[in-house]
Formats: C-alpha cells, structure tokens, sequence
C-alpha cells in the first residue's frame, strides 16, 4: 500500500495538547476534533490540509497526555501517515491502535520540507520525496505491530 | 544477566520466569483505569466491538475527574456515558462527584493499588503507582477498551535507567523539585520508552507524598514507568488501606541499565520548569523578576495532604499580594475534609484562595482556573505546554506548593525562604 501528499512540517516535542487542545476533549466526535487539530501552533493547518497529505516532525512527536483524541484528530483531518524521528511511547501505541499510520525515521525527518511531495510505500518502508528526488528507508514495525496493522486495529485483532 | 524491577513484574503477569529488553509479551492486569475524557471513547469502542462483559468488575476503576462537577453540556453527556456503563457492569471502583478524587491521588489513597501490580490507565500520569512498586503505565482509550475486555494488554519490555538516591532534602524542597531537577538533566525524552526505577540508601527519607509526585511526573520525561523500591515507608502507607495480599519485587544485584545516575537530596535547590516544556528547569538564582497572575495549588501531581500542608504553613498569617488569583484544590474528598480538620482551610481563605472541590480542572486548561492571553500561572501541575492552561499565548511554571505558596504571596516567581 502507498500513500502520497504534502508535507505539513513540524518541530521537536510536539505535544497532543496542541494537537488537540483539552478544551476540545469534552466530545470523542472525529469531525469536530479534526476541525480544531493543531490549532494552537498551526492556526491554518486545518484549513490547509487536503485528503492524504503527510505530516512530519522531529523527536517525541505526540509526548504529553495519553488522549486518543490526538490521531483521531490527525487521521480525521485527512492526514494519511506521520513521519517523525522519534514519537513518544503514547501517542504509537495509539496511532497503531486507531489505524493512523506513522513511520519513525530520523534521515527523513530532517530532510523532508514544508510542502515537498513525498510518497510512502507501507509495504518496503521506502519514503520517497518527489520534490527532492531523495528517498530514505524507515524502521520498519515489528511483525507483531505488522500484524495489529494487517487485521485493521487492535480491537479487529482481538475479535479474530 | 539479572532483571529490574520493572522486568521482573511483568514477567510474573506475562507468565514466565525471565524476560529481556526489547521483548513483546502479554500481560495478565490487575487493574484497568480510565477517566471522564478518555473512558467515554473506550465506551464507544467496547460497544462497537461487540463486547457484551467485562473481564472483572473489581479490576476496572472509572474516576470522573477531569471536567467534574460537569462544566457543559457535552461533559455532562460523557459522564453520564461512563456512569450508564459502571451501573450495567456493576463495575465496583466507580467514582462520580461526592466521594471522587483525582484518579492518581484517590486509587493508592483507597488501596485499589498495590505494590507488585500490573496498572494500565487511560490516562498519560497512571504512571503514578510506581511510588508503590507497581508496574504501571499510561496507554490509549482503545487499550483501555481491549483491558476492560480481556484483562490483557501487550508490552514492550523497556531497558531502564536507574537513579540511586542519597542524602536529605533541605527544608521547603520537595519531591517535586527532585523530579523537575531530574527531568532538567536528562530532557522530555531522556527517558523514552524506558522505566526509571529509583532506589537507594536516600529513599528512606522521601515520604510517600514526595514518591508519587516523583512517579508521576516520569511520564514528562518520556518514560513508559516510574518505579520505586518498597521499603518500610512504602508498607507503612498499604497497612490499612490494601487489604490484599501484595507482592514486592526488588532488582537483581546485577540488573542491567541503561544509564545510573547519583542523585544526592541534599543538592537539590527549589526548581522551577520555564514554559513550555518541562525540561526548561532553572534554580532560584536564575528566575529573575517573573510576575504572575495566578497559581494553581492542587492536582495529580501535587494535590496530596503534605503539599495542602506545605501551602498552609507558607500562607499562614500571610495574605497573597494584590492582583493575583491563588486557587487550591485538595485532590480528594479525604484530603479536603483533613484540611477542614486541621484548620488549614481556614489559612486559605484568610490569605484570599479560593478552594476547590477535587477536580483536575485547571492542570490541562478545561475549566475553574484558565488563563487569559499573556497571563503567567505558578502551578504544582505537570505539564506547561503551549496553551496547556488557557489561551496559547499565556505561560505556565510548574513548581512545588512550597514555591508555588510562595510566588502567591510575593506576587512573582519566589523561593519560600524569601518569605518564612
């Protein structure tokens, strides 16, 4: 499976409060979450961001509170994978849980900039950036993630 | 090799005699946690999964903590959700307004938690019951939905770093100061993925209050668990509040870890994390002239009877300068009434605080105490992310109460010394 879009760039430690800000947390709704995502570092991200587009950032991306909210709100505001140099231990076991894609992967991390076209490909791990003409080879999950990802969750893994 | 602490709980939940670093395991819980925010989401789940039961009543705790008394509408709708669930599965440790506390504080008050458990919590600071000698560690509503299903979660076996505590800390220093020093040292990933185990010939000297403020803020440093041995002070606190047996596991001599640091209690200096991440520390002699609008006594971190008890003795005869809003917030209805008893709510409300019902309200901005933009608040809260109390633009410094009582009277940034 691939996935290709813009690249919208963060910095170092985001953290989930400003991916979704606790004054939001009083409904699990995905649109109206997906509606405030970002919003206090990024106040146009919501307004920027189209259907498959790629979000990147430095080390412990999604560190602070354990909400889900924080990739529900990424993977509802259209967002098809995250690619960081590290993400905090949270926030990964989440994504993984809820189906958002992320890809730990410092070389692309750094190199990738603010609206570069990048493709992933899921299956090698391979991230192309179009713009550049680079690609970098991310770490790939361990076959026991692999599998949680195969069967669409944690709870449709459970359920088989 | 030997194993830590940490390893060695989890091999005895997964089942087998050894685990190493690195490896993936199941482990069977003993308790299972979420809040107002975070169990509504794992309702939803539940439901949509098609479960039909639980896997032990007495193993799940609700605590509706966080946006109680009901700020809104919605809040009260998600309440209501997680009440409608705890009557349906007769879930035992359900706490609603009245006889709530903030989860981290209520669950080892009560003994639902106990050295040598296995904890999961919808919630990032369930690392908390470390202070215990638990294993127990923040996770996501869907792994709280799959704990309440099957009583099972998977882990990852995390290396540690170890830190050897000596010494005494010097009057009005606190375990909060300890944590924010450690977090200045080694950053809010210092510790990612891994557990922090703290031991040594200084623990003897830190009270239970001073551990759980210190477990629960290894979360800010990345960690997956902060984890203490159990020594006399630890079983002194369980006697009459667990009435289970409970295990206690120590280190092996020779555990491996990853990094040990010496951390000598009679070093540590009042510390203060500049916004906006925790590991912006600075000791007293570079705060320089900070004037604020409010501090925040209370929450998971700092909610307990000796922090109330600290702030009482700081603002006792003193009253909190002109301009700035002191809001207190016992973090439990058993520490609110001991302040009631012990005259201290009285201190409060002479020196102008306001006093709250337990709530973890202003820690995360929701509701009872939020900032303007370009308002500063001293806080005993865990986290100073941007807009984490209120408006993106305003600023919050974490400290301990005894800093924090300080900075009320004085109308800045101060250490208590200046005042006492």
């Amino acid at each position: 499976m691939k996935v290709k879009g813009t690249v919208h760039k963060y910095g170092d430690n985001v953290d989930t409060d400003v991916i979704i800000p606790a004054r939001y947390l009083n409904t699990a709704d995905h649109k109206e979450l997906a509606a405030h995502c970002m919003e206090d570092i990024d106040i146009d991200f919501v307004k920027n961001v189209a259907s498959g587009d790629i979000m990147t950032a430095g080390q412990n991306f999604g560190c602070g509170s354990s909400r889900e909210h924080a990739p529900i709100a990424i993977k509802a505001s259209g967002i098809s994978c995250v690619i960081a140099a590290t993400f905090a231990r949270i926030f990964y076991r989440n994504a993984i849980n809820i189906g958002l894609p992320i890809m730990e992967c410092p070389e692309a991390a750094a190199d990738i900039e603010k609206g570069n076209e990048v493709e992933i490909d899921f299956d090698t791990g391979v991230i192309t950036n179009i713009t550049k003409g680079h690609s970098y080879k991310a770490q790939p999950f361990p076959d026991f993630i692999k599998e949680i990802i195969a069967e669409g969750g944690l709870l449709n893994s459970l359920k088989k | 090799m030997g194993q830590t602490m940490t390893q060695k709980i989890l091999a005895a939940h997964a089942g087998l005699d050894k685990v190493t670093a690195g490896q993936l395991i199941k482990c069977k819980l003993d308790m299972v946690l979420g809040n107002d925010v975070t169990t509504p989401v794992a309702i939803n789940e539940f439901e949509k999964a098609g479960f039909t039961s639980v896997f032990s009543k007495d193993k799940i705790s609700m605590v509706m903590d966080h946006f109680t008394p009901n700020k809104d509408i919605k809040s009260a709708e998600n309440s209501l959700k997680c009440r409608s669930f705890a009557g349906k599965y007769d879930i035992t440790h359900y706490y609603d307004v009245g006889d709530m506390g903030i989860e981290h504080a209520l669950l080892p008050e009560k003994g639902i938690v106990a050295s040598g458990d296995c904890v999961i919590g919808a919630d990032s600071h369930t690392c908390t019951y470390g202070a215990l000698g638990a294993f127990s560690t923040g996770v996501g509503s869907t792994d709280m939905c799959a704990g309440m299903a099957t009583g099972e979660a998977w882990f990852k076996v995390p290396s540690a770093l170890k830190f050897n505590i000596t010494g005494k800390l010097p009057e009005y220093v606190m375990g909060k100061d300890v944590i924010l020093h450690i977090i200045g040292m080694i950053g809010v990933d210092g510790a990612l993925y891994k557990s922090m185990e703290f031991s040594g010939e200084g623990l003897k000297n830190l009270s239970m209050d001073d551990r759980l403020s210190m477990a629960n803020m290894a979360i800010e440093a990345g960690a997956k668990n902060g984890i203490f041995a159990v020594d006399e002070v630890t079983k002194a606190y369980q006697q009459g509040r667990v009435s289970r047996e409970y295990t206690v596991y120590e280190a092996d001599p020779d555990a491996e870890y990853e990094e040990v640091y010496d951390i000598d209690l009679s070093e540590i200096k009042p510390t203060v994390s500049f916004p906006h991440l925790p590991e912006n520390t600075r000791t007293a002699d570079n705060w320089g002239d900070v004037k604020i609008d409010q501090v925040v006594i209370g929450s998971c971190t700092n909610g307990r009877l000796e922090d109330m008890e600290m702030a009482a003795r700081i603002l006792a005869r003193k009253h909190i300068a002109k301009g700035v809003r002191c809001i207190v917030i016992p973090a439990t209805q058993s520490v609110y009434l001991e302040c009631c008893k012990r005259g201290w709510m009285e201190t409060f409300i002479n020196a102008g605080c306001a006093v709250s019902t337990p709530t973890c309200g202003p820690c995360l901005g929701g509701h009872m105490g939020i900032l303007a933009k370009g308002e500063r608040a001293v806080a005993t809260t865990n986290r100073n992310f941007v807009g984490r109390m209120g408006h993106p633009e305003s600023e919050v410094y974490l400290a301990s109460p005894a800093v924090a009582a300080a900075s009320a009277v004085t109308g800045k940034i101060s250490e208590p010394s200046e005042i006492m």
